[in-house]
């Protein structure tokens, strides 16, 4: 059966479209919600089984990439929320999206220190916003969208705020030791991007492109991997084909349709 | 909103800090400060500052303060209240000071109204009002206050639209004075000449002595006073921006052979359109934007709008809310806009501010407020700003041009023309305040030393997340069926918008229910105000709650202000009394026809014309470099990356191409999400001012093709070509500016006729002179923009300009012509050249086009790049950074320079696999298509002539030459 996939549309958001057209192609039913539609409505997200958060600038950005659409989360659907990530489904931020799962402490939401969890997205290194092409590395095996990913993911990045920053060295530590890291930054041939730019665009410690939570089902990530799911959309098309975006969603649907056959 | 009498009302001053101090945004405007010349600078720290006021108390302050306004990582945080006795800190010298900076009340603040509307999410009902700005601490010896106020007023802060204080700045909330309603009455009958004109300059109205009279002569006619409001209505509806007079004017052509046209407009760009009667348009000139069909199932629209006299004042809004206003206009004609256009013509950078006349701001300030303001709105919207051009000229220091374009898809015949009698009038989006008031008038106008001042409330501020808000309604409402018109709100406002979509049947509008961003506007103020991200919508009855619900699931604001009646009358009540009441056929069609004279140019040297020149001692590896590096061509990295190009994953072909996407495309290709099948189309663009200095003629034919020879450079079907004419000009009123318009309007017809490329859109900008402190007239180059949209029936089919392939061959393909007339080889060389530009022949190269196509279409084309500004080497140069492959040519001409440097037209490069050449020939049988080199693996350029090597160069140093220099002309600071 066709997973029922929740994306969120805040005022702002714009890259929903995007999003729903790879979860489509993922073999997934997407559902594209205004926020205020499940404002009034206040049902459960219970007939979804994936949770989307879509890039753009939503609220403006005033304040912050991401945080307003932190506090809708922590103020208006809290419990709908956490009930979703408690259930283990699927959950993907989106740049703007993977800004407010961390503004909103849903991500990394390790032990650590759990009230505050002392990671953010700044201000890109180079201070201004960028659009550029960057290869990615998928890493973690507990994280469900990107576990068993043998191929590097070639996908635009566009944001000015993606610079992945840790003010605790132990939160970094956790990070990796609960095989958090679920996707980094590399050079074009896979090797350590090492913090170069552009391989590493916005100066990210540890070239940290994407993580999850310690159960793996919530990702968040600052990079496009929804614009690259078509052979025309890879910036090397001409070239050559592979690095496609699309495998990240299968992996979500073959998660959610491994579950209801189990 | 109510207060309660017995909570205290306060003001928090909060003030919001990086942890980091070298963080990227003080950086930069350091890096701005000493480029200012203040040196003496050696730190300048940034917050960020928020006043907060309401009857908070202050443990809701720390609430707000630490809930909202912060990142607990990144930035530290602190606030006091005001009290009423608080002194500002102000600055008494020393080596730190600060400079704090605010926005005007009334400007558009979305952070503000994000904050307001953040407290209520949290639960605090009790803060009013909200105003932000920015602190800046400024460090270094030797700091004087002189000094401080360069830094605030060139770089810090925009007059236009901020005030700044040294020290500690004082919020202002904007005043809540009372609406009076009050409408002014002009018995203007009985008026002398001198008082009818007194009236036209004390409001702005732009209107000549003859429209004055004719306006005197509908009064005497009617036998009735003109209120206000009626006057204004009838300035701006008849405004250069909105009826173009000079373009419908009669104009006598003087000279040998003299002759007089009727309606310049009807006689050479509609009539190109006329003629060639393509099928496959399907609206030009009518609707807000050009449509074409695109697949048989999608239309495809186009618009190109240009906002230059807002950006030469307020770089950042100007540019913004023009980008935000040509969206708008593929919103009016039911299309979801999904893809952005940006063509900017700057001042030179290196310009030194003695030479900048009194009153403007720096061609470096204005190109990065520029570039911001697109960059804001673009990538919040979430429209791919996909293709563009970037140019300087000292002839631009005084005005800057922007022309902004966007494109729009929907399913074929959607946008509906169906207003009828009876249609509630509804406007939807942001709220009406005095923005940009008198846009449309003061378009038309020349600038001088005062515009910036006068006019301050002629720029705005955009919302792009409101209009995003616009876009979706709207789409979902077309698909629904909900409307029977739709406009935009642009120059003029609700009087523009309500009057065009009235004109045929008329209508009756109730002022009052226009929602306010505050109070006090005067009832023409709500009327002609330019309040951005409205639009207008004609709604049957019946469909007026599905729609309001519709909003409300999007947040966007609905207000029905009256009705569209079949009186054929405009009526706007306030309350209960009718202050505006005018005919519509006087309205729209009582405008007297401008009587203009006009000189044809004479070019100093004709087309395609080379005269003797003796330059033996060029060292052509240097002007190479050299041509590499001039502004114009060198890359635009920097702009290009601060703009998502790809959002809505359309994007075939981007901006920058090649092995290390850093090559320059000849434009772009976008594959619609909305599509299924493999159509795609192409955007490219033609402009150059250097032509147009010369031969304004030939100019128009040069620019035509440039759009054109791009567009098939990417694969685009010649057959399928639409383009849009941009017109920037001086003063018609001078015969020689008019001449020179003349002549290129008339080349424009005959060029698009040969080409088969109807013109679908238009808009042009007149006036783009400034009145300097000297009392001289400075006027921009003549400055036509092409920009053309092209289809490709199959994306596999799009071609890039990077090389792809060791050992394929090179060749040349097109009728080769080159000329060094107003080359950019003069340019870096600095010698004067007795050439004419270069002279198309548009027959010939269409022939060409069509071969190139279906070779394109026979999969036969690896890499292909037109030749333009810096000629032959300059092309092969850049296809060498495209595919970091080395080239070798031989030139089989007889004139090396010529053929290495001069400019042609109707000439590209194609890269052909080995294997493919004899079929690729076959396409070209009795054509011109020499074979001029092969690449190769080695990264080197190197061109040869009759066994001579005049050009060996890596292709890293092309790479270096051309990236080089414009690192940061650019600022990201603004």
């Amino acid at each position: 059966m066709q997973p029922r996939a929740l994306i969120l549309l805040a005022n702002g958001t714009n890259r929903d479209r995007d999003v729903a057209q790879a979860l489509a192609l993922a073999g997934a039913n997407p559902v594209i919600m205004p926020l205020q539609g499940l404002r009034q409505s206040k049902r459960s997200w219970n007939d979804y089984q994936i949770l989307i958060l879509a890039g753009g600038f939503s609220y403006a950005d005033a304040l912050g990439a991401g945080k307003l659409l932190a506090l809708d989360l922590m103020y208006y659907f809290a419990d709908q929320t956490a009930e979703f990530v408690a259930a283990g489904k699927p959950v993907l931020g989106i740049c703007n999206g993977f800004q407010a799962l961390v503004k909103a402490g849903i991500l990394p939401a390790n032990e650590a220190n759990p009230d505050h969890s002392e990671i953010t997205l700044t201000f890109n290194q180079s201070g201004h916003f960028e659009c550029r092409w960057v290869t990615l590395k998928p890493l973690s095996q507990i994280c469900l969208w990107t576990r068993r990913l043998t191929d590097l993911i070639a996908c635009p990045v566009a944001h000015g705020e993606g610079n992945f920053v840790s003010s605790n060295p132990a939160v970094l530590q956790q990070l990796i030791s609960h095989d958090q890291i679920a996707l980094v930054y590399v050079k074009q041939d896979g090797s350590m991007a090492d913090g170069e730019y552009p391989f590493n665009p916005n100066g990210s410690m540890m070239d940290i492109a994407g993580i999850c939570n310690p159960q793996g089902n919530v990702l968040g990530l600052m990079p496009h991997p929804e614009d690259n799911v078509l052979p025309y959309q890879y910036a090397q098309w001409m070239r050559r084909s592979g690095h496609s975006g699309l495998p990240l969603f299968q992996n979500a649907v073959r998660f959610v349709q491994g579950r209801e056959s189990a | 909103m109510k207060m309660t009498q017995h909570l205290q009302l306060s003001t928090y001053r909060v003030l919001v800090g990086n942890r980091n101090h070298d963080d990227p945004r003080s950086s930069a405007y350091l890096t701005d400060a000493h480029a200012l010349g203040l040196t003496a600078i050696s730190q300048i720290t940034c917050y960020d500052l928020y006043f907060l006021y309401g009857t908070l108390s202050p443990q809701q302050c720390e609430l707000l303060a630490k809930t909202v306004l912060y990142d607990p990582v990144a930035q530290s945080i602190q606030w006091h209240t005001l009290t009423k006795n608080h002194e500002p800190v102000l600055f008494t010298g020393g080596n730190q000071a600060t400079i704090e900076v605010t926005l005007r009340p009334g400007v558009t603040n979305p952070v503000a109204e994000q904050i307001l509307r953040a407290s209520q999410t949290i639960c605090l009902s009790n803060l009013s009002a909200v105003s932000t700005g920015q602190r800046f601490v400024i460090q270094g010896d030797g700091i004087t206050e002189e000094m401080l106020h360069i830094l605030a007023s060139r770089l810090l802060c925009n007059s236009i639209i901020q005030r700044y204080a040294l020290g500690e700045i004082q919020p202002v909330f904007p005043s809540q004075a009372e609406s009076t309603g009050d409408v002014e009455v002009f018995h203007l009958t009985s008026w002398d000449d001198e008082t009818l004109m007194q009236l036209s300059k004390e409001r702005r109205a732009a209107l000549n002595l003859e429209e004055m009279q004719t306006i005197q002569a509908y009064c005497i006619k009617e036998n009735r006073h003109l209120t206000d409001i009626e006057f204004e209505m009838i300035a701006q509806t008849w405004s250069e921006h909105c009826v173009h007079k000079t373009f419908k004017a009669c104009i006598t052509v003087e000279g040998k052979q003299p002759q007089v046209i009727d309606n310049l407009f009807k006689q050479t760009i509609q009539e190109a359109t006329r003629r060639i009667n393509a099928a496959w348009v399907r609206s030009a000139f009518k609707d807000n934007a050009g449509i074409i069909d695109y697949d048989g199932v999608h239309e495809l629209s186009f618009k190109v709008e240009t906002h230059n006299h807002p950006s030469a004042i307020e770089p950042f809004g100007g540019a913004n809310t023009g980008t935000g206003g040509v969206i708008r206009d593929i919103i009016g004609v039911s299309a979801r806009p999904i893809a952005s256009t940006d063509v900017l013509c700057f001042g030179s950078l290196d310009i030194t501010f003695d030479e900048i006349p009194a009153g403007l701001l720096h061609p470096r300030r204005i190109a990065s407020g520029v570039v911001s303001g697109i960059q804001d709105y673009g990538n919040k919207i979430g429209i791919p700003t996909v293709n563009g051009a970037i140019l300087y000229d000292s002839g631009y220091t005084s005005n800057p041009l922007v022309y902004c374009g966007c494109v729009g898809i929907a399913p074929l015949d959607s946008h509906p023309h169906q207003l009828q009698p009876g249609d509630r009038i509804i406007v939807i989006g942001g709220r009406t305040g005095r923005d940009g008031l008198r846009g449309a008038t003061f378009s038309s106008m020349t600038m001088d030393a005062q515009t910036g001042e006068v006019s301050g409330a002629s720029v705005q501020i955009g919302a792009p997340i409101v209009e995003k808000g616009l876009i979706d309604v709207c789409m979902i409402a077309r698909d629904r069926r909900l409307y029977h018109a739709i406009t935009d709100c642009g120059a003029g406002g609700l009087s523009s918008a309500v009057g065009e979509m009235g004109k045929e049947i008329g209508a009756t509008v109730q002022l009052e229910r226009v929602p306010l961003k505050y109070p006090g506007l005067a009832p023409w103020e709500v009327w002609l105000s330019e309040a951005q991200e409205r639009m207008v919508l004609a709604v049957p009855p019946a469909s007026l709650a599905e729609m309001q619900q519709l909003c409300e699931l999007y947040e966007v604001e609905l207000t029905d202000i009256g009705e569209f009646t079949g009186t054929h009358r405009l009526v706007v009540r306030y309350k209960d009394r009718i202050i505006l009441d005018l005919d519509n056929a006087f309205l729209h069609e009582g405008i007297p026809q401008k009587h203009l004279f006009a000189e044809l140019p004479d070019p100093p040297n004709p087309a395609g014309y080379c005269g003797d020149i003796n330059l033996h001692s060029v060292n052509y590896n240097q002007i190479l470099l050299a041509l590499l590096a001039h502004p114009n061509i060198a890359s635009k990295e920097n702009v290009v990356r601060v703009y998502d190009h790809e959002v809505q994953g359309a994007t075939v072909i981007r901006p920058l191409v090649g092995i290390n996407n850093d090559g320059p495309s000849d434009g772009c290709v976008l594959r619609p999400l909305e599509t299924s099948n493999n159509a795609a189309f192409s955007l490219s663009v033609g402009i150059n001012p250097e032509y147009g200095k010369l031969d304004p003629a030939q100019m128009a034919v040069n620019v035509i093709d440039e759009a054109l020879r791009n567009a098939v450079a990417l694969g685009a079907d010649p057959d399928r070509i639409a383009i849009l004419d941009n017109f920037c000009w001086g003063d018609p009123n001078n015969p020689k500016t008019l001449g020179s318009l003349v002549a290129a309007a008339l080349a424009c017809r005959d060029a698009a006729i040969a080409y088969r490329t109807p013109f679908i859109s238009g808009k042009d900008s007149f006036n783009n002179e400034y009145l300097g402190a000297d009392g001289e007239r400075h006027a921009i180059p003549p400055s036509l923009l092409i920009s053309a949209i092209g289809i490709l029936p199959d994306w596999h089919n799009a071609v890039s300009m990077d090389l792809k392939k060791t050992g394929s061959r090179l060749y040349l393909v097109g009728d080769f012509r080159p000329t060094l007339g107003g080359s950019h080889f003069k340019l870096v060389n600095g010698t004067e050249v007795p050439d004419g530009i270069p002279a198309c022949q548009p027959e010939t190269a269409r022939i060409h086009y069509l071969a190139l196509y279906a070779a394109i279409c026979d999969r036969k084309v690896l890499s292909c790049h037109d030749l333009s500004e810096g000629g032959l080497a300059v092309a092969a140069a850049e296809m060498t950074i495209g595919g970091r492959l080395g080239i070798h040519l031989n030139l089989p001409y007889k004139d090396e320079l010529r053929a290495c440097f001069g400019e042609t037209t109707g000439c590209l490069l194609a890269e052909v696999d080995t294997g493919d050449c004899t079929a690729f020939e076959a396409f070209f049988r009795g054509l011109s298509c020499t074979p001029i080199g092969v690449v190769s693996e080695q990264p080197l350029l190197s061109i040869s002539h009759a066994g001579k090597t005049l050009i060996e160069l890596p292709v890293n140093d092309l790479v270096s030459a051309w990236q080089g220099s414009t690192k940061g002309a650019v600022s990201h600071a603004a």
